[in-house]
């Protein structure tokens, strides 16, 4: 068993393809899901136009510009001609204040501000809106201190446990979740496949060695490589995006375990039913990484997918490791909140691990 | 001494007949031969002989152990050479040799001792830090085979052990399958090369998942009036 275990190290570590994935992946995807794809707004150019240029809308302009979210890109002539600059793409938003902007606030008690934004990107129009809108209704507030309206209702609104709503927070758990899935499934199936395509499988099997033990040995290394990704995939996170973990690191970490397993007794699975290393590789990219990304709720959200693929997701193991990394680090929430989900992914374990042996055994025949 | 004994032996993949009803036994320390062209079922029955598949039915006994219910006991006391060449391309000599030292449970000491011996054998003691893969392959094959032996087993099985090598190489592997049934260790090999077939002490001739002869290879040739085992072989392939 120990000269197993060797063995395998070697293998991965005399492999510049296994090196790479197993230790340069990790670090560039969360990286890149850290930095370049995020959904926040920074810096959007917008362009204003400003048809009564008095006290009121300059105090507006100024308070949006100051947020850092939007500036201000090259000055519109008139209304006339929004359409050509949309066209260039310069500005994804137009702010067009009315003329006599502070005459009519003070005299009718109402004046007019029109927000022109570049939907072909929805998205993103949609957030300029949202944060325009919230940046005027603020300034609607102070400018309102000290008259008192008849009545008015109030929304206060306050974002729980994000209240910066930064993405790394929506990012992160699912990267960890994928990069596990990816390394470990992927890694062993390939590693089992590639002995069986060899013909070295056959040699394994004339020895002493029971079939567990052959499977524990090709495993454990795997087990030992994707828990110290886990750590630095939470290093990383930690102190370069700043991602908190508000709850136990104890139960993260020993949460991350539980999933590996999983993922290994699948990448066992996927290995038991293919003959070569190209196929393991195509069905743990395909089965496994689409899957993974577009139904586990890391991008799309559950609740709007149409019924049948929500009942599909249910099936997904990413999918409840993503609520338990979400609830420990982000929440802060103890075992007691996450019992079902660790059950649903110990048990879709139990499940692989036995199909697999079975699947092994027929093999032999 | 019986170290294999085979009476009845049938293996069938569905309705396919691979093995029909096999019946030869193979002395201790000797060299058995078992030809036959491709197809005629011979890895079909080494693979039943190492417990890698289970026969449909038969007596079938294995240094003494069945092979239905004993694999685990037979596996420890045999060593197997399969048809593809199958050691590690990615571990040096060295390291192949521990690991399969290794996974036949041989303490340390006794995997150092044996690996020099090997090595000293094949004269390759100095390439055991080499990668297996950059070695010619008639080397990858002389090693394939001392690892198959590392654990002293009392039988060693060689699935067409020379595919592939030139003459001389051919020739070289065989005075190292002489060396070892020198030394007990009972070698059952299959080949399709009917030359090689001369260096065992007694083949069998499958055909269509049938044994058609078995005797010496003097023996043979004396009863089809041949001149070599090819001529043997012809002559009943033809009927």
């Amino acid at each position: 068993m120990r000269s197993f275990i060797i063995k395998e190290f070697y293998h991965i570590f005399r492999d510049i393809r296994s090196m790479v994935v197993l230790f340069g992946m990790p670090v560039i995807q969360v990286l890149l899901f850290g930095f370049a794809l995020s959904t926040e707004i920074k810096n959007a150019p917008v362009a204003i136009i400003d048809q009564s240029n008095d006290q009121v809308t300059r105090a507006i302009t100024s308070k949006l510009l100051s947020s850092g979210f939007f500036i201000l890109s090259d000055q519109v002539p008139g209304e006339g001609h929004i359409d050509e600059v949309f066209r260039r793409g310069k500005v994804k938003e137009v702010i067009i204040f009315e003329s006599d902007f502070s005459k009519k606030l003070e005299k009718d008690h109402r004046a007019g501000i029109q927000l022109i934004a570049d939907a072909s990107d929805p998205n993103t129009a949609n957030l300029l809106v949202s944060y325009t809108s919230a940046i005027i209704l603020d300034y609607q507030q102070e400018y309102l201190k000290g008259m008192s309206l008849p009545l008015t209702v109030k929304t206060e609104s306050q974002m729980m446990y994000n209240p910066a709503l930064k993405s790394v927070f929506m990012f992160v758990p699912g990267v960890i979740t994928i990069l596990l899935m990816l390394i470990t499934a992927m890694m062993t199936s390939i590693s089992i496949a590639r002995e069986k395509e060899l013909g070295t499988m056959e040699i394994l099997l004339v020895s002493p060695m029971r079939p567990i033990q052959i499977i524990a040995g090709k495993v454990l290394p795997y087990v030992l490589l994707a828990f110290s990704n886990a750590v630095i995939i939470l290093l990383l996170s930690y102190f370069v995006l700043g991602m908190p973990v508000k709850g136990s690191l104890f139960l993260l970490l020993a949460e991350s375990l539980l999933f590996i397993i999983m993922a290994l007794s699948l990448g066992i699975f996927i290995s038991t039913v293919s003959k070569s290393q190209q196929m393991a590789m195509m069905l743990s990219m395909f089965a496994l990484m689409l899957p993974t990304i577009l139904l586990s709720g890391f991008i799309f959200p559950i609740e709007n997918m149409p019924l049948p693929l929500q009942v599909i997701s249910n099936l997904m193991p990413p999918r409840w490791f993503i609520i338990i990394v979400k609830s420990i680090m982000i929440k802060g929430l103890g075992f007691q909140y996450i019992w079902k989900e660790t059950l649903i992914i110990a048990g879709m374990a139990l499940f692989f691990i036995a199909l697999s042996i079975k699947k092994f055994k027929i093999r032999l025949e | 001494m019986k170290i294999i004994e085979v009476e009845n032996l049938v293996k069938k993949f569905g309705n396919f007949v691979a093995n029909d009803h096999l019946t030869f036994s193979v002395d201790e320390g000797e060299i058995y031969g078992f030809l036959g062209a491709n197809g005629a079922g011979k890895t079909t029955a080494m693979k039943i002989l190492c417990g890698l598949s289970a026969p449909t039915s038969g007596k079938v006994l294995v240094a003494g152990y069945d092979v239905y219910t004993q694999t685990e006991m037979i596996k420890k006391r045999i060593g197997y050479m399969s048809q593809r060449f199958s050691l590690f391309e990615d571990l040096s000599v060295w390291e192949n040799f521990q690991f399969f030292g290794g996974i036949y449970g041989l303490p340390a000491a006794k995997i150092r001792e044996r690996t020099t011996e090997l090595l000293g054998r094949l004269g390759l003691e100095s390439e055991k830090n080499q990668i297996l893969g950059s070695l010619p392959l008639g080397w990858k094959q002389k090693l394939a085979f001392s690892v198959a032996i590392i654990h002293q087993p009392s039988i060693v099985f060689l699935d067409e052990p020379t595919g592939g090598v030139d003459p001389i190489t051919r020739r070289q592997f065989w005075e190292i399958i002489y060396e070892t049934a020198n030394q007990g260790i009972t070698v059952f090999v299959t080949t399709h090369y009917m030359d090689e077939a001369e260096y065992c002490r007694r083949v069998s001739i499958m055909a269509d998942g049938k044994i058609v002869a078995l005797d010496t290879p003097a023996n043979l040739k004396a009863k089809y009036q041949a001149a070599n085992i090819e001529e043997v072989f012809l002559k009943i392939a033809r009927g």
